[in-house]
């Protein structure tokens, strides 16, 4: 769907993108991490082609990014607002014909999307008279009214309430499913396990981690391991398959975090066990995205 | 194309629709109407606001007693007694003392407050006539002749040009010339400052970035300079056909009364000198109107309306050009301050030599440069435009005029691109260079 290639750009002295490139594939959530200041919003500008780059090129479905697309893509950007002293209807149905609706089109989907989110009631109220969680509401509907192939969301969850931020998330999976292409850009990682099926994380201007989102936790293992059993202090001996990290007893149980040894195998490690103890809980801990963005981001400092 | 129309649309609909809109467009030329109203009603009508001063006379040179003549706004009484009078005048109800003594060498007007120029200006007068008139029948002039003797000749300015003689009297062309270069000063400041605010606005909602991620930022700045210039078109054709009715309507009201104001006045008049040299001073009055009247008959009308409209819709589309990059390089109005002053430095530099060094030498080297500069010359050129300018340099103003218009909005557009989404930073004129170098 996307192709970014090799991406610089440069503001006066400072480099906010330098060679970026990725495959944003069609019809798939994708995030876009990093922590502020990474360029994320210099690349996502880009796209929509609001700035153009020092050098390298985008292109959309195969064909260099050009005016005609702008159609196509809806954004959310993370500075949000709308005309104050407009109606809100009537401020949805001009943005939507920006994005080259006819009137008519622009009225009856706009009507439509206030059904859905329960908002009809406000067509006629100005911005200034409506709560943050309404307007934002709003704005997501100025986003995705001209149905674009792909939907740019720079952190859509700021000022929603935990509701609202449910409500719209299903939207932006519905829309999803229904063949739209999502660029998710933002630093909160709980919601980017849930959505996104592959990202890029940048870090001062550079790409430093991409991939499928399984495939990235995979890479990050470290062969860390919790294994639970009833009763306590299982001495372990040096000729152990794996070392200690550190062990929590509770009550009746104990909880002892580990890593394998270096070519040892889980299978070793429960047949060193299993004499021992008596097992109520085993399982892998495979990083969060949380931990890998942080690792990942001070490895690179 | 159609993008911009659209902006245009929106922003012409959405200021038009404004409460202060059609508060503004229709008090304007009620307020306008009324206070012109007021101004002429009070000259002709002074005495009807029982504003009459009274004054008490002591003669003591028998020149005056009983022959001043009390008017609307002064009315004189007779006492003999001056330092009886002076102790009581004030309790006996009297605004002035007016003492002359025999030598008239040193006459006095005393009053608890001190008498206004205005009012002591008339006792003067009116001594004056007094005395005039009792030293010529003392010459045994008769006022009648005199009357004949004092001779006002004009003179009448003609230019040569090729079409002949026309008619050049310079108090029209003062007048339209300037009027004409007020309207455009003022629009300028009006509706550029709109579209100033109109940017900040977008920026302080933080729609910006909404909108050109669907047009570019030069149609939206584009669309913004339109629509509120249509805006401003909007409000002073209304202006001008409310003024015109309203104007009628009051004139007519007005107008009666003044007639019948006149009437009362030429009754009170004694025949004598004064009605006879009022005759003539309104005789040349009227000669000096029609004058007035006749000449503006004589001007290029087609050619000023038409430099008008050009000169306004270029200098404001030069101007709110440069207003827009200015609101584009803030975050809230308070700082526009520090880049107001460059953008409206040539605007109040004109303006303030309009009306000595233009109007009064239209023809001068700095005339001819400052109706060439596209800064200044939508103001420098509509004051010289009535007197007459060689069309080569007209054509070649216009030019420059296009060429500078241009020019602006393309340094405007190349800062403004940048400028609106610049959040925070304190802009300098350093910064301002930057953003112009940046490639797209």
């Amino acid at each position: 769907m996307i192709s970014i290639r090799n991406i610089v750009k440069e503001y006066a002295g400072h480099r906010a993108l330098s060679g970026v490139s990725m495959e944003i594939e069609k019809g798939k959530v994708f995030g876009l991490l990093g922590p502020n200041g990474a360029g994320k919003t210099s690349l996502i500008r880009i796209i929509n082609q609001i700035t153009a780059p020092d050098s390298g090129e985008v292109l959309f479905n195969g064909e260099k990014l050009n005016q005609h697309h702008i159609a196509q893509i809806g954004y959310l950007p993370e500075e949000r607002g709308l005309y104050k002293k407009m109606e809100i209807g009537e401020q949805i149905v001009y943005l939507a014909q920006l994005k080259g609706l006819s009137q008519a089109e622009a009225k009856l989907r706009a009507r439509k999307w206030f059904k859905k989110l329960e908002i009809e009631s406000w067509w006629k109220k100005k911005i200034e008279e409506l709560s943050k969680g309404m307007q934002q509401k709003a704005q997501f509907v100025a986003t995705v009214i001209h149905e674009p192939e792909l939907i740019i969301l720079d952190e859509p969850f700021t000022g929603f309430d935990p509701v609202n931020a449910e409500i719209i998330k299903n939207e932006i999976l519905e829309l999803n499913r229904n063949g739209a292409t999502i660029i998710f850009s933002t630093h909160r990682m709980e919601s980017v396990e849930e959505l996104c099926d592959s990202i890029t994380l940048l870090n001062l201007s550079h790409k430093i981690l991409d991939g499928k989102v399984k495939e990235i936790r995979n890479q990050f293992r470290t062969g860390t391991y919790i294994i639970e059993y009833e009763g306590q202090g299982v001495q372990v001996s040096s000729d152990a398959p794996f070392t200690a990290l550190s062990e929590t007893i509770a009550d009746d149980h104990t909880q002892l975090k580990l890593r394998i040894k270096e070519g040892r195998k889980v299978n070793d490690l429960l047949h060193y066990m299993l004499p021992l103890s008596n097992i109520s809980k085993f399982e892998e801990v495979i990083p969060t995205m949380n931990e890998i963005f942080i690792q990942a981001v001070s490895k690179q400092r | 194309m159609n993008k911009i129309l659209l902006i245009i649309k929106r922003e012409y609909l959405t200021r038009v629709m404004k409460k202060s809109f059609l508060m503004v467009t229709f008090l304007v030329p009620v307020l306008f109407i009324g206070m012109m109203s007021l101004v002429v009603y009070l000259a002709v009508n002074q005495g009807g606001l029982g504003d009459v001063k009274k004054v008490q006379v002591v003669d003591e040179s028998g020149w005056f007693a009983n022959k001043l003549q009390s008017s609307k706004t002064i009315q004189y009484s007779f006492a003999t007694d001056y330092a009886a009078t002076k102790k009581t005048f004030v309790k006996n109800g009297y605004d002035y003392l007016l003492y002359v003594p025999v030598t008239m060498n040193k006459i006095q007007l005393f009053g608890e407050s001190t008498p206004s120029v205005i009012n002591s200006g008339k006792i003067e007068d009116e001594l004056t006539r007094v005395a005039r008139s009792r030293r010529l029948s003392e010459a045994h002039i008769d006022s009648a002749v005199l009357a004949n003797a004092q001779t006002a000749l004009t003179v009448e300015p003609k230019q040569i040009g090729e079409n002949g003689e026309t008619d050049a009297n310079v108090m029209a062309k003062y007048g339209i010339g300037l009027v004409c270069a007020f309207l455009i000063y003022i629009s300028l400041f009006l509706y550029g400052a709109q579209v100033m605010r109109g940017v900040i606005e977008e920026k302080v909602s933080r729609i910006i970035e909404v909108m050109i991620s669907s047009v570019k930022p030069f149609q939206l700045m584009l669309g913004k300079i339109i629509g509120v210039g249509m805006v401003g078109l909007t409000q002073f054709v209304l202006w001008i056909v409310l003024t015109a009715v309203l104007s009628t309507a009051a004139g007519s009201a007005v107008g009666s009364k003044m007639a019948a104001m006149q009437q009362v006045q030429t009754a009170q008049q004694v025949p004598g000198v004064k009605t006879a040299m009022t005759a003539n001073a309104d005789k040349m009055e009227h000669n000096k109107v029609a004058a007035v009247i006749h000449s503006f008959e004589s001007l290029p009308i087609a050619q000023i309306v038409l430099c008008f409209l050009f000169y306004f819709t270029f200098g404001y589309l030069l101007y709110s050009a440069l207003f827009a990059a200015v609101g584009s390089a803030v975050d809230n109005e308070t700082e526009t301050q520090q880049f107001m002053l460059p953008v409206t430095m040539p605007l109040i530099f004109t303006i303030i030599l309009s009306q000595s060094v233009i109007v009064n030498n239209p023809d001068s080297a700095l005339s001819v440069w400052l109706s060439m500069i596209p800064f200044t010359s939508p103001i420098a050129m509509m004051i010289r435009i009535p007197f007459g300018v060689p069309p080569l340099q007209i054509a070649a103003s216009m030019v420059l005029m296009v060429l500078g218009f241009l020019f602006t909005t393309w340094v405007a557009a190349r800062i403004y691109r940048v400028g609106i989404l610049m959040y925070g930073k304190k802009a300098s004129y350093k910064e301002l260079a930057k953003w112009f170098m940046y490639k797209e």
